[in-house]
């Protein structure tokens, strides 16, 4: 058998389109405004790679509904990850970028899908280590389920049912993409 | 990419592509070694041992530190304190550490050769902190990645390397990294200090200092071992000072602007003046800042599950 160049892609279902995620994610703005009364103290971080876009697209709605920026910052959550002792190589080690003091702060971290809740741990670990928020909460565009460790989010831009097989896909325009969620099978 | 080998012990073996996620991933750790809490939980769990069979400050120090910021264990062995006076072979001694379950080993030995004969003889990780006359790769890649910093290009860069050529492990692995990034390395000492095979590794060979520092962008300062005096190397440390000394107007003759590195410790007065070890240009002090967030680095490189 002759294997191409290119790895054959995976059939793929979609599952968001380009309005669906603008929609939700404008939704989400929303709800991080009322739920805090506005933009006071608070700050948006977003876990490498794909919630860091996230959290941008998420400052702009608010900066565009209230006329109030937000301060943003960019957490590697690979130093704190719960599987560097097992693993056989490393992996990448990205920037954190954290260009204000989080304490007292109430911060939303946003990631593009929720699954096990590991990354989701890492990212408090981290979090905490950079100083005392005085709050902590959590915007997904994607809850996937099968949770491993006792992990919500405060907001979800949509709830999608799947088999631990799966793989759940965010793609951004950010990243060269067209943006949808897409579960590709295996 | 990762990097594909359990030891770190030269740079003459590292690709350029290795040697730029060694310089990436301290860079990610520079954030980390400005933060109010230095400490992030890597290599909770893991053993550092450092094996030091020279007397070292700097070296040791920063490994030690860099070892505890990414959380993990570290134990200081030195021959002076142990059973290596009473005969002992260093191979005996590493796998004695090993046996109590070291992940990695920093060894630095006077002897060339002895942090690649230890990485053969043990499982752990070996890291060479330095062998004789051989290389100091983790000194060199905090070299690179302070030029890095500075936002210096290394394809076509002009390293001049000043000193004792011959008896530095640090002048060899900085010739070997730079070389392999694209710069363009000179070598300027006494005949007695500069190696007749050194042309080989594609290094411009000048025995007088002006001739050498014309149109440099950086400038290596090498230590002058003064314990080698009366070997015959140099007649007096005055003429040395003389005619391979860095002086203010010396400098001049360089790039405006170029970097002025010392691996440290400095002979103040010898190989370089006072005002210009303590100048604008120089980066001395950044470099020691730097070498703990490269071997937080490669300790966090070499810590993978074997």
């Amino acid at each position: 058998m002759i294997i191409g160049e290119k790895k054959e892609r995976k059939q793929e279902k979609l599952v968001m389109d380009q309005s669906e995620m603008g929609r939700a994610l404008t939704r989400i703005a929303h709800e991080i405004l009322e739920r805090n009364k506005g933009t006071q103290e608070m700050a948006l971080v977003g876990i490498r790679t794909g919630g860091v876009h996230l959290a941008h697209r998420l400052a702009r709605r608010i900066q565009e509904i209230e006329r109030s920026q937000v301060p943003i910052g960019e957490l590697d959550i690979t130093l704190y990850r719960d599987d560097l002792a097992i693993r056989k190589d490393q992996p990448i080690l990205r920037k954190t970028t954290m260009p204000f003091n989080i304490s007292d702060l109430k911060v939303v971290l946003v990631d593009d899908v929720l699954f096990t809740g590991r990354t989701i741990r890492a990212a408090m670990d981290g979090l905490i280590d950079l100083g005392r928020p005085a709050e902590i909460q959590l915007a997904v565009l994607v809850d996937r389920g099968h949770r491993q460790l006792p992990i919500k989010a405060t907001y979800i831009g949509k709830n999608i049912p799947t088999s631990r097989e799966e793989v759940v896909c965010v793609l951004l325009e950010e990243e060269g993409e067209e943006d949808r969620v897409v579960i590709l099978n295996e | 990419m990762s990097l594909k080998q359990k030891d770190l012990v030269s740079l003459a073996s590292l690709s350029p592509d290795e040697i730029a996620l060694i310089l990436e991933t301290a860079d990610s750790f520079k954030e980390v070694t400005g933060r109010e809490i230095k400490k992030v939980p890597a290599l909770r769990g893991k053993t550092v041992v450092n094996l030091f069979f020279e007397p070292s400050t700097r070296t040791r120090t920063s490994f030690e530190l860099a070892a505890k910021r990414l959380s993990a264990d570290v134990i200081n062995f030195s021959p002076s304190s142990s059973s290596v006076v009473k005969g002992e072979t260093l191979l005996d001694t590493a796998r004695n550490i090993e046996a109590m379950q070291a992940d990695i080993i920093v060894l630095r030995h006077p002897a060339a050769g002895a942090a690649e004969t230890l990485a053969r003889g043990v499982k752990s990780s070996v890291i060479n902190g330095g062998d004789g006359w051989h290389e100091h790769p983790t000194q060199a890649l905090l070299d690179l990645f302070t030029l890095r910093e500075r936002r210096l290009e290394f394809r076509g860069l002009r390293v001049t390397i000043v000193g004792d050529i011959a008896h530095s492990r640090v002048a060899r692995s900085n010739i070997y990294a730079l070389t392999k990034l694209g710069a363009e390395v000179r070598v300027v000492g006494p005949p007695t200090m500069i190696p007749a095979f050194l042309d080989r590794l594609g290094v411009r060979i000048c025995y007088d200092l002006d001739e050498g520092l014309r149109g440099a962008d950086v400038i290596m300062m090498l230590r002058l071992q003064l314990e080698r005096q009366g070997r015959a190397l140099f007649p007096t440390i005055r003429e040395y000072s003389r005619l391979y000394g860095l002086t203010a107007e010396r400098v001049k003759l360089a790039e405006p602007g170029a970097l002025i590195m010392h691996p440290g410790p400095i002979n103040r007065g010898v190989e370089i003046a006072p005002e210009v070890a303590d100048s604008l240009s120089s980066v001395i002090l950044e470099q020691v800042a730097n070498g703990v967030a490269v071997r937080m680095g490669i300790l966090y490189l070499l810590s993978g599950a074997n």
